[in-house]
């Protein structure tokens, strides 16, 4: 120990950010090298959350595992177990009622809005701002309260099922998304007004936490991180599911690849959202909202993958199956850890001042890089 | 950086934060858009969602007669092992056993609301609660038998 100490040359330290410590969103602990305020490297330590969901799914039915996912990134429950009923559905050749398909889209991105909305309320805050935490989640509160509705719960729906959806819309689910959707657009101007022109704001990110094209391939960044780097890699966009392929949305890309790109791709991908769910409200087809399946499904024997775009990335589920009731494996390639891997190149050579909001831009979920 | 800058600088941080504070002060001036709600003040009028999944009942009619067959569906539907169902054999009129209810434990402490088991019952007999207030100082009291004490199954249910 004593040698360690006194090998190392003068100035260079280490500091342990987390696992308790509300800047990490979670029990993320950092290992940061110093040389007084320059950081020299970052080393993320992960497995404090870690409740072995895939090992779980093994054990559980394609009915019952989807619920799991809703634990994973719990801001994107929606789309994680939109995920799992893809993969299922794909195994057991199901054609989804385009009714299911319109309601599932819209309710995807209804949680993007609301992933995003936290994360802009969060990210604020970890640059000293208090106030839009409270604007954001006045917004995220109205979309709760629509997912209440017609789902039953707030954050943890489980409203998926494969072949469709649970249950049908709430009669007033149309209505209220509505109203919703023509109120939200001057909202995002107000976030705009109230963080995104402030100087001082612009200031902490503009040229901060820089992140090369390169780097966000090879560390296999995926949704806004990896677009603000100038990567195009939207999956609702070049592998689309369900009727992502009929709407009409621009894929958000900026080439500064800073954390401020990555604060714009996010704002604006609020947009896009909002555009989406305009296009789908009014066109919901008549019909079935659940396919007919079987009361115990069983998938074929095989592999099977699905990935899909979730608000913080792309999030890949691979089951294999050796023709039972319950999956022989399960893998989920969540967006999280891969973007979270990429932490150190951010960080890098700046600041250690400048590390939380760059940790802020990641959007980081912990549970769901744990799993 | 010249000392001219530097105040432009400083005057130009302090115009965007005054336009920001213009959003703060609107709502300031304008308390009817704030929507925060006073719970627990307002359990009188709070109103929850009609589908919001509180916890798990049965549901009994007025004769003290639920739905339930005993067939166990929820319990296997379910992925925690929250509904354990304990059945009988009832004799018939015509002298012939039957599966019947006796005793449905559910496992409140163990349940996450899911809705698997009210998809999978086959005659309706569970439904969801809105009654989300389950905090208790003993957990035992978490565990719960659904089908109320003397109630049978409902006539002409299989």
């Amino acid at each position: 120990m004593h040698q360690v100490l006194s090998s190392t040359p003068e100035g260079i330290f280490t500091i342990n950010v987390g696992p308790q410590h509300p800047a990490t969103h979670g029990v993320l602990h950092l290992v940061i090298t110093l040389n007084g305020e320059t950081i020299l490297k970052i080393e993320p330590h992960l497995g404090y959350i870690h409740r072995s969901i895939e090992k779980m799914c093994e054990s559980l039915t394609y009915r019952q595992f989807i619920y799991v996912t809703s634990r994973m990134d719990y801001l994107s429950a929606h789309i994680n177990n939109h995920a799992c009923a893809l993969c299922v559905e794909k195994g057991l050749q199901v054609e989804v009622p385009m009714r299911a398909q319109y309601i599932r889209v819209i309710m995807d991105e209804l949680t993007r809005l609301a992933s995003h909305e936290l994360w802009w309320g969060a990210m604020a805050m970890d640059v000293g701002a208090f106030t839009p935490f409270f604007y954001a989640f006045r917004e995220r509160e109205t979309i709760n309260e629509i997912m209440e509705e017609t789902c039953g719960a707030r954050l943890t729906m489980n409203y998926m099922v494969p072949g469709g959806v649970m249950a049908d819309i709430h009669p007033q689910f149309q209505q209220k998304v509505k109203q919703f959707i023509a109120g939200y657009k001057n909202k995002i101007a107000e976030y705009n007004e109230l963080v995104t022109g402030n100087v001082i704001f612009q200031n902490r990110m503009k040229g901060v936490g820089y992140l090369s094209t390169e780097d966000a391939i090879s560390y296999g960044c995926s949704g806004p991180v990896a677009r603000a780097s100038g990567v195009a890699c939207d999956v609702r966009k070049r592998y689309p599911y369900d009727v992502y392929a009929q709407v009409q949305f621009d894929e958000i890309i900026e080439t500064t690849g800073d954390s401020f790109a990555r604060y714009l791709v996010r704002i604006r991908e609020m947009e896009q959202s909002v555009r989406i769910i305009e296009q789908l409200i009014d066109n919901i087809p008549e019909g079935d909202y659940q396919a007919k399946t079987k009361a115990v499904l069983k998938l074929p024997k095989g592999e099977f993958y699905q990935r899909v775009e979730t608000a913080r990335g792309e999030l890949g589920v691979y089951i294999v199956s050796e023709g039972g009731t319950t999956p022989y494996r399960i893998k989920f390639r969540s967006p999280g850890f891969s973007n979270l891997s990429a932490l150190n190149e951010m960080a890098k050579g700046g600041k250690i001042g400048d590390l939380v909001a760059t940790m802020g831009t990641l959007d980081l979920v912990i549970p769901d890089i744990d799993r | 950086m010249s000392i001219q800058q530097y105040i432009k600088n400083v005057f130009n941080a302090v115009k965007t934060l005054l336009k920001g504070m213009r959003v703060t002060g609107y709502y300031f001036f304008h308390p009817k858009e704030i929507i925060t709600q006073q719970y627990p003040d307002n359990r009188a009028t709070l109103k929850l969602a009609d589908r919001f999944k509180g916890e798990v009942v049965m549901l009994h009619d007025e004769n003290n007669e639920h739905a339930c067959t005993g067939c166990t569906a929820c319990e296997l539907a379910c992925p925690n092992g929250t509904i354990k169902i304990i059945t009988q054999f009832d004799i018939t009129p015509d002298g012939k056993k039957k599966k019947a209810l006796n005793t449905f434990v559910y496992h409140l402490e163990l349940c996450t609301m899911c809705n698997l088991c009210v998809e999978a019952c086959p005659t309706g007999a569970i439904t969801m609660a809105q009654n989300f207030e389950h905090s208790v100082y003993d957990r035992k009291q978490l565990t719960k038998i659904l089908n109320k004490p003397g109630s049978k199954i409902r006539a002409g249910v299989e």
